[in-house]
């Protein structure tokens, strides 16, 4: 067929070109350009034009003066620096507790017919409560101190863990199953050898959601309970206020949040090593 | 089909008996009959395929043998012994590899080992494990993960894992359905050369008519409502077989006897 045609037809190579729309060509670090600098000229646009009171939204300029202020503040070890360790502390004992209890929990409800059945239901029923109202709970029984709010950040952080963790646990296919009972698998074998790795991409998305969860969970408490963590602060001004200060703190506290959700995915990425494009595609 | 019954029986009568099934029965639940008075036995060395219709309960029949569920009536017994869970001498494939990605082609090889006697013992049969990686022709293969291995080389890795614990029988259920018509003619003949060279004995459960004949000694078929063995074909054509036998007047005689046997049966 072909060699009847070719005598016909001019000898030109057919190569040509699958149209890529301009919008999906766009570089990363370009693209991110664009957005910050659409978004900052929207900031300063609405701030400067007079449509907004400076009371409600400070300029560009100001929260950058201010955050040059908080930021000598935070060097110097100051007042700022120490709210920020005292809300990091918070951060890290709260999600400490909630991957403890989440991850044993998750696994019990997962693994057992027990926890499926019993502490499933109790949980599901916890988990629709609004948990920041357990928030002055916290505060009388644990007192104004951090415990009250490291009980509110893992008590809204454990729910996506166990749920990450007990959904992972039943991501294991039929014939895994088959496999290691035909191996004559101990149940804590398939757990460990099996159901858990295989459950792990789950676990993780569990993991950063709660990551998230902590963070609105001991800036809450420090709201509702005071004491000397960065809520506190982000409160004061904003009762004097100081808007500014308010966005220069919810810019640090920010930081801090994707700090630990980086630290979540690298971890991911180290441990779930077989399932590396994943990391990026579900964040 | 008579000649090809002497045959066989006169080529197989003095080779001892591995697994013996006597009148086996399953029913689930209350009235779900799926087996009944299944007898089959398997004789040391041999390959014997079932086939028959969708839901005519040859992956029951298979799950019982492999000891995965209880039969409700009959006596299955293996090496003497009667089957009464997992055992360590059935080796076991399923239609997917089942490899977990976190393994090595290699340490997936030696998971039985791992299960059964701990990581120490895993450790020693890696040279085991080298062995069979070299007779299934995965050589270089041995610390890929997984997702670098062809469909077609996963199912080898995984005729491995069910070699090394050098089990008395090996149980297949559909192993290579999965993988393309190509590599499935491909790997059934060096599933029949690895059978050969390690004396296997080997039931295979299978909706493919050409290759239940093209490997089997002997080929049961089986018939639905309730599942049952209608009839027992022995194959007489010489070993080691090749994809050639395909063509000859004596393989199409058999395929057609055996599809004619199905027909009948689905017509009921
Ligand atoms: N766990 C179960 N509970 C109840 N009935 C079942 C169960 N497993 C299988 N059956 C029934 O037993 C019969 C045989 O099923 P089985 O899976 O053994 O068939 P099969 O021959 O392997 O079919 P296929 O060729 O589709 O794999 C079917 O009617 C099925 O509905
Ligand atoms: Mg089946």
């Amino acid at each position: 067929m072909s060699e009847h045609n070719s005598t016909e037809l001019p000898l030109e190579e057919t190569v040509w070109t699958q149209k890529v729309s301009w919008i999906d060509k766009v570089p990363r670090s370009v693209g991110i350009a664009m957005v910050l600098g659409a978004f900052l000229f929207l900031w300063w646009f609405l701030s400067t034009s007079g449509l907004v009171p400076s009371i409600i939204l400070p300029t560009p300029m100001e929260t950058l003066d201010d955050l040059i202020f908080v930021t000598e503040n935070v060097l110097r070890g100051d007042y700022i620096a120490s709210s920020l360790w005292t809300t990091m502390r918070t951060i890290f004992f709260g999600y400490l507790l909630a991957i403890v209890i989440g991850f044993g929990l998750g696994v019990l409800v997962g693994e057992t017919g027990f926890g499926e059945r019993s502490v499933m239901p109790l949980l599901v029923g916890l988990d629709t409560m609004p948990k920041v109202a357990f928030a002055p709970l916290f505060v009388a029984w644990l007192g104004f101190g951090i415990a009250s709010k490291v009980a509110l950040a893992t008590f809204i952080a454990t729910f996506p863990i166990i749920v990450g963790t007990a959904a992972g646990m039943h991501s294991a296919d039929q014939n895994a199953r088959m496999l290691f009972q035909s191996m004559g698998a101990s149940r804590w074998q398939t757990l460990w050898k099996m159901k858990l790795p295989t459950g792990l991409p789950q676990i993780f998305t569990g993991l950063k959601i709660g990551a998230v969860g902590v963070m609105a969970g001991a800036i809450t408490g420090e709201f509702i309970g005071g004491g000397k963590g960065v809520g506190e602060l982000v409160r004061l001004a904003a009762t004097q206020l100081d808007t500014p200060r308010v966005f220069s703190l919810i810019i640090y506290l920010s930081v801090i949040g994707m700090l630990l959700y980086a630290l979540v995915v690298w971890v991911q990425r180290w441990i779930v090593f077989w399932k590396k494009e994943q990391v990026l595609a579900n964040p | 089909m008579h000649q090809a019954a002497t045959a066989a029986h006169t080529s197989m009568h003095h080779s001892e008996t591995v697994y013996e099934l006597t009148n086996v029965g399953k029913t689930y639940g209350k009235d779900v009959v799926a087996l009944e008075n299944v007898s089959i036995a398997l004789h040391k060395g041999s390959f014997s395929a079932v086939i028959g219709s969708s839901g005519c309960g040859k992956s029951t029949l298979l799950n019982i043998m492999a000891g995965l569920i209880p039969p409700s009536k009959g006596r299955v017994v293996l090496q003497d012994k009667p089957v009464l869970g997992p055992r360590d001498d059935i080796g076991m494939m399923f239609q997917q590899a089942t490899l977990f990605p976190w393994r090595t082609t290699i340490e997936n090889i030696v998971l039985p080992i791992e299960i059964r006697d701990g990581r120490t013992a895993a450790e020693n049969a890696k040279s085991r494990a080298k062995e069979l990686i070299e007779l299934v022709g995965l050589k270089g293969f041995k610390d890929a993960y997984p997702s670098q291995l062809s469909g077609g080389m996963a199912q080898r890795a995984s005729i491995c894992r069910m070699l090394i614990t050098d089990p008395a029988v090996l149980l297949l259920d559909e192993p290579f359905s999965a993988v393309d018509e190509l590599t499935r003619d491909f790997m059934n003949m060096e599933l029949q050369r690895i059978c050969l060279d390690c004396n296997a004995t080997t039931f295979l459960v299978t909706h493919s008519i050409p290759e239940a004949v093209i490997l089997s000694d002997v080929v049961y078929i089986m018939a639905p409502r309730p599942g049952h063995v209608a009839e027992v074909v022995e194959i007489d054509l010489s070993r080691p077989r090749n994809l050639d036998m395909i063509t000859t007047p004596r393989f199409s005689e058999i395929v057609h006897h055996i599809r004619a046997r199905l027909d009948d049966e689905a017509g009921q």
